[in-house]
């Protein structure tokens, strides 16, 4: 018994070395990939842009030495590619730079040039979509695998659902949704859960029909009911696949979010950030809202990673 | 013929008569069990061998409810299979362990249990006294993975002895094993046959498997698949491994072997 319980304390201390021993062993050849990915950057940029700058130079009839090029084709305030530090510098100064709220007449408000108030102007419709579309998803594969008739007609459907611009279709379920005095969160998390339904659709289908014809017969010689064998064996068995594809879900689910903020004239969010950028020709803004965005969805991918982890790991599935 | 009998025979566990099964596949009919009469008594240890396609498994599936005859009749403990399966007439080995991965040895062995609808302390008790007698205490709170392929086998075989069906059905419980440890295990199968006085009915398709562990050998052939020979075995109860080398062990091999080849001669 006391070995039993050794194994178990020690386990979580010993993956914790192995995880630390497996970043430490990545850490240089990521920090060649990036080192590589950056200077490809600076070099497309300075290409890029020196248009621009000998243009101008041109333009006043002045003569620039080879150095002055690139130093104007680094520092442009509105480049055609920004340098990686002008983007930095941007999203350094929009988020560390600027207080989430600020005081306008006498109370405080949500402060539009933050970038983590548009962070999270997005990021909250993408969780609840997500939760939409992840339970939707979830309610529709547990009907595809235990009824004929919902398994031949909505997978088609459910594929064709996806075969539609979301680009599309985002400014119509918008003026419908407005039409029915809906606006705000909900049509944006609706978009979004749209987009996230059918990854987590696709992997629960393969997660509940995992189990074999052998562990099906076993419950049979239990006369195991239906209930039963969904909740001590279909269930249990397509938590692994549920992981995978809410990770593809999440993802897709932010996507939902700023392409719902594109066509509609969304104020706020990173959508809103890249189109006003756009409108503006702010291409150092809208490169920022991209990073931001990326960042967002490493951080939702992750935390999803860290929940599946924990969870196999007290299902005695991650070994 | 009921009166010829001079003692009095046990109802018997199983009675096949005129057994049928045919399956429709995309190639047409195909007739897995043809004509297979079959009386298998209480305590006894019956094995069915056979080449592959001869219909052992499918006749055991048969017994299980899990296949259904297209002909004849089927009787398990005096009832239909299906019948038998809702009374919990029989647990079932099959050839992998089968074990849930997520559910520790413990918690397989209730699966059954929870099931069936036992309470919690019934539930633990019985989980200790099987794992008792398949030599596996003290692993009941390791997952699958941590235990060896035989130690998963016999896990298996605990679930199915879980709650407390007299008949024990086995589809080739050790073929994914190695000699040694299938050597182990059958010994330790007869130990636990003999104490727990079961009707065992025993697919393999190894005759020295057949012969050391059985008391009647059923001999299968396949295309369409039916039976070709019923041995008795005259082994004593007490079965050392080194039985295998005596020329009564030999002899009884040697008609199993006779029996398969006789069962295969029409083809080639």
């Amino acid at each position: 018994m006391s070995a039993t319980a050794d194994t178990a304390a020690g386990g979580g201390i010993g993956a914790l070395g192995r995880g630390l021993g497996r970043v430490s062993g990545a850490v240089l050849p990521v920090l060649t990939v990036v080192a590589c990915i950056i200077a490809l950057w600076y070099a497309a940029a300075i290409g890029l842009n020196r248009a621009w700058t000998l243009d101008t130079a041109q333009r006043q009839g002045v003569e620039l030495t080879a150095g002055e090029i690139i130093a104007d084709a680094m520092s442009q305030e509105r480049p055609v590619l920004p340098a990686p530090h002008q983007v930095a510098a941007e999203l350094w100064n929009t988020t560390m730079g600027e207080p989430v709220l600020r005081e306008r007449r006498g109370e405080y408000r949500p402060n539009p040039r933050s970038l983590f108030f548009h962070a999270w102007q997005t990021l909250a419709p993408t969780l609840m979509g997500f939760v939409i579309g992840g339970l939707a998803g979830i309610l529709l594969a547990v009907g595809i695998v235990h009824n004929r008739a919902m398994d031949m007609s909505v997978m088609p459907w459910a594929i064709a659902s996806q075969t539609i611009p979301i680009l599309a279709i985002a400014p119509m379920i918008i003026v419908v949704l407005n039409s029915i005095g809906l606006e705000g969160l909900i049509p944006k998390s609706l978009i979004s859960a749209y987009l996230s339904f059918f990854p987590v659709v696709v992997g629960m289908v393969k997660g509940l029909r995992s189990p074999g014809a052998m562990d099906l017969d076993l419950l049979r010689t239990y006369s195991a009911s239906g209930a039963e064998t969904f909740w001590k064996l279909r269930l249990p068995a397509s938590v692994p696949f549920l992981f995978a594809s809410m990770k593809v879900g999440v993802a897709a689910a932010l996507v939902g979010t700023i392409v719902a903020e594109l066509p509609t004239g969304a104020r706020f969010g990173l959508g809103a950030r890249l189109l006003t950028g756009s409108y503006y020709g702010q291409t150092i803004q809208i490169w920022s809202a991209l990073f931001m965005a990326a960042i967002c969805a490493a951080a939702l991918v992750a935390t999803l990673s860290l929940i599946e982890r924990m969870t196999l790991r007290r299902m005695g599935l991650d070994r | 013929m009921a009166a010829q009998i001079p003692k009095t025979e046990p109802a018997p566990v199983i009675e096949a008569r005129g057994l049928d099964l045919t399956f429709q596949t995309a190639d047409g009919p195909v007739q897995a069990l043809r004509d297979v009469n079959l009386t298998i008594n209480k305590g006894d240890f019956v094995s069915f061998i056979g080449p592959s396609g001869c219909g052992k498994t499918t006749l055991l599936r048969v017994i299980a409810a899990l296949e259904h005859p297209t002909g004849g009749s089927i009787t398990v403990n005096g009832m239909t299979p299906d019948e038998a399966r809702r009374s919990r007439a029989y647990g079932y080995v099959f050839q992998a362990a089968g074990l849930y991965p997520w559910r520790t040895i413990e918690k397989n062995i209730m699966l059954p249990l929870e099931i069936m609808g036992f309470d919690r302390a019934e539930q633990d008790r019985r989980v200790k006294d099987v794992l008792q007698l398949v030599d596996l205490e003290g692993f009941g709170k390791k997952f699958p993975w941590q235990l060896s392929g035989g130690m998963q086998q016999r896990a298996s075989i605990a679930r199915a002895l879980a709650f407390d069906a007299d008949l024990l059905l086995m589809d080739e419980p050790f073929g994914a094993l190695d000699e040694i440890v299938r050597d182990h295990l059958n010994e330790q199968l007869l130990a636990l046959w003999k104490r727990t006085e079961k009707t065992i009915g025993f697919v393999t398709h190894s005759i020295p498997e057949a012969v050391y562990l059985s008391t009647r050998i059923v001999v299968m052939s396949p295309r369409p698949g039916r039976i070709t020979d019923v041995i008795e075995s005259d082994l004593p109860a007490e079965r050392p491994l080194d039985i295998r080398d005596t020329p009564e062990f030999l002899a009884i091999a040697h008609r199993v072997r006779e029996g398969l080849r006789a069962g295969h001669a029409y083809e080639d």
